[in-house]
């Protein structure tokens, strides 16, 4: 497999990307049973042994689908391969300076609670020992059964205290929007360790992923998520989150931001002519947004020409709204163009950088 | 940008001023007495005994209240008694004569399309489209029938646009944005291929009780959600389509999106061109970019239109949907009407603005 990268590519990367830029969204390998088993609590463990339960891999992301995984940075399974590939790919090849892994599994699919709960805990414990303790340029995010917000919050509450995980992640399609009380307990637990939610990008499969049933093709179904993170933005807003918790900040990660600008004005919109109706909803929800919620950056979904790109740029309102991601190992785009032209200097240099930390309180320290 | 523009040396010298108003709701002032008569007697008996049950819990539709009686205008009940759009003789003077409606596209809302007893949708979507004719398009020359099918039937309504097709009453076949599946779903083709052997374009009105949630995450609490939500449905139905391959495998189909904005299309464009590109294996069907299928075949009206602080930014999002695709339309008598006047408040060229209040709509419906 071609693995060296174009060195014309390569001075682009460094011109673009910033020594020291931060990463929010990059995805670690999905374990395979046999990698997580050392790490699931005994009950849990002579469950899927004697279950024969598989691993659980979400149909979001097909193992062997062009999205899944860029062909130039396909290998060989099993966390230390993998986690080597990442080092070539993406801190030396791209030179990201510090990654956020937001493990995909599909443990957040599964109907019962109890077991989704075992199953977060010892995702979070092989990611801090496969991944976070053999490199320090790493960060985490913390998984939680979203099945049950009592035991998000204790799965929360077990990892807080380790500064090497920086937030917290939910999928975009759960089992009721976002926004609704259910989830509260999460925003509440999250918000006190001052660590953000991350809703990203997958489903729950509870309902057909299109919000008019149940696709026919992949393509569709991660279409799709732009759809869903439309409606879960809304739900957080109406629903009043960010009133009840000033101090939540929500990220949305591998969601697309092309839509942003007309999904705020279309609410704005609305809620002049509707407020009556969530009076809680006490400033126009553009403003609420922009304090409260950010986007990773991959997958842009950006307009043909960077003057497009500058103008919707422009119609975001704000340059304060991107946190820079590769979304690696997720094809997204080739070579070593993370960044898309159209973007000024200020604000690359925000994305990667400014924003990240100010979003992202347990980046501003040094972890030990 | 890519603005198709059409020389036309007579339109100087063109009288006729009047605009085209693509969205105007039309309900009768009494059921029983407009609209039985195009009714069997069993179905009179039917709904009598037992309602028009749709995909939904309450008899008298949405679990969501509206924000204003019947979601319309407070100044809209005629006078002379009956409820919003019911009195042609009001909508003369309050709507189509003040603002010089030369062309005004009904659309009958609340009845007939989602009603779950296949035989009685049937059933009652003829009668309103007999109704239509009697009650509105026969007494008002400036007023244009849409054709309303029963679509999960999709042979019947065929058979229904059959029987009109030709006529000079009807400009379009209707269609509800949230259908049980995805639109591009097989099942509804012969429809498509109906409406296009007939010259039509299918209008797909926001609303309709699919019964799947309007998200792929359940149903939202709110009815500004509800509204929110509409251009989610519309983003997922044209994905549906594009990547079924609705526009390439029949030939002169053309959509109408009627009440979901516009603003949300480019962004929708782009994400799934960038998706289409790396998924061709699954999407053998859609030969094209889909951005193309969208520019060629899809047309949107403006109500509700977005409103950004800078109104120049609806501008770039006009260029990038193209100045043709977009029909003016006021969404008469409901709450959120759009005033011609005040629509688009920023100078507009001579062409664009013939293009979006009347030329784009004469042209589309083939009434130039």
């Amino acid at each position: 497999m071609e693995t060296t990268l174009d060195p014309d590519r390569q001075a682009t990367a460094s011109a673009a990307i910033l020594p020291g830029a931060i990463d929010c969204d990059v995805h670690p390998e999905p374990p395979q049973m046999a990698e997580l088993l050392p790490y699931l609590d005994t009950y849990l463990r002579e469950s899927v042994v004697q279950r024969g339960i598989g691993a659980l891999h979400s149909t979001a992301y097909p193992l062997n689908a062009p999205i899944t995984v860029r062909e130039d940075w396909r290998g060989p399974t099993g966390a230390a391969q993998s986690l080597d590939r990442m080092r070539r790919d993406l801190f030396d090849g791209l030179g990201v300076g510090t990654a956020i892994l937001n493990p995909l599994y599909g443990l957040q699919l599964l109907m019962e609670e109890q077991m989704a709960a075992g199953f977060a805990t010892g995702l979070n414990t092989f990611t801090a020992r496969e991944w976070l303790d053999p490199e320090p340029r790493l960060r985490a995010s913390i998984v939680v059964p979203m099945q049950n917000p009592a035991m998000s919050v204790a799965e929360i509450e077990r990892w807080a205290g380790d500064p090497r995980f920086v937030q917290v992640l939910l999928l975009v399609m759960g089992e009721m929007p976002l926004g609704k009380r259910y989830y509260w307990p999460i925003y509440e637990a999250a918000a006190a360790h001052d660590l953000p939610v991350a809703i990203h990008a997958g489903s729950m499969y509870r309902y057909g992923t299109t919000g008019l049933g149940w696709p026919s093709f992949h393509a569709q179904d991660y279409a799709g998520n732009a759809m869903a993170f439309q409606a879960a933005l809304a739900s957080l807003v109406c629903e009043g989150v960010f009133s009840m918790f000033p101090k939540l900040r929500v990220v949305l990660s591998e969601s697309g931001f092309s839509w942003l600008p007309a999904f705020l004005w279309r609410m704005d919109k609305f809620w002049h002519g509707l407020r009556m109706e969530v009076p809680w909803v006490d400033r126009r929800p553009a403003e609420i947004v922009a304090e409260h919620v950010r986007f990773t950056l991959q997958p842009l979904d950006a307009p043909p020409t960077a003057a497009d790109t500058e103008r919707l740029i422009a119609h975001t309102g704000s340059e304060d709204l991107l946190l820079f991601s590769t979304d690696y190992p997720h094809w997204q785009f080739d070579g070593t163009r993370a960044v898309p032209s159209g973007l000024s200097a200020p604000l690359v240099r925000r994305m990667m950088i400014d924003t990240p930390r100010a979003t992202y309180p347990r980046l501003r320290e040094k972890p030990a | 940008m890519n603005i198709e523009t059409q020389t036309r040396p007579e339109a100087a010298n063109r009288v006729r001023t009047g605009i085209a108003d693509c969205d105007i709701h039309p309900s009768p002032r009494n059921f029983e007495a407009e609209v039985y008569p195009f009714l069997e007697r069993r179905w009179q008996e039917l709904i009598a005994s037992y309602g028009m049950v749709q995909r939904i819990g309450f008899q008298g539709g949405t679990q969501y209240p509206k924000g204003q009686p019947r979601a319309s205008r407070r100044d809209s009940f005629p006078p002379g008694g009956g409820g919003p759009g019911s009195d042609l003789d009001f909508m003369r003077r309050q709507h189509l004569d003040p603002h010089d409606v030369e062309l005004g596209v009904l659309i009958p809302l609340r009845v007939g399309q989602a009603i779950q007893n296949m035989d009685l949708a049937v059933a009652i979507c003829a009668a309103m489209n007999d109704w239509q004719i009697a009650e509105w398009t026969s007494k008002e020359p400036r007023l244009k029938g849409s054709i309303l099918t029963a679509y999960q039937d999709a042979a019947a309504s065929a058979r229904e646009i059959e029987r009109h097709a030709g006529t000079s009453d009807f400009v379009q076949v209707a269609m509800l944005s949230r259908t049980p599946e995805p639109m591009g779903n097989r099942q509804y083709w012969p429809i498509y291929e109906a409406a296009a052997a007939a010259g039509l374009p299918v209008g797909v009105h926001a609303f309709g009780y699919g019964g799947t949630p309007v998200t792929g995450s359940g149903w939202p609490s709110y009815y500004i959600e509800d509204m929110m939500a509409h251009s989610q449905s519309c983003q997922s139905l044209i994905t549906s389509m594009v990547f079924e391959g609705v526009f390439e495998r029949i030939p002169g189909f053309r959509l109408v999106i009627v009440e979901g904005g516009i603003a949300w299309l480019p962004a929708l464009a782009w994400r799934l061109d960038a998706i289409w590109s790396k998924n061709r294996l699954e999407l053998a069907q859609c030969k094209r970019p889909p951005s193309e299928y969208i520019r060629e075949s899809i047309w949107l009206t403006s109500q509700p239109i977005e409103e950004p602080d800078d109104r120049k930014q609806l501008l770039d999002v006009i260029e990038w949907i193209g100045w043709d695709r977009v029909l003016y339309a006021s969404d008469y008598p409901h709450w959120d009407f759009d005033d011609p006047d005040l629509v688009l408040p920023v100078s507009l060229t001579r062409q664009q603005k013939d293009g979006f209040f009347r030329d784009n709509a004469f042209r589309l419906y083939g009434l130039e």
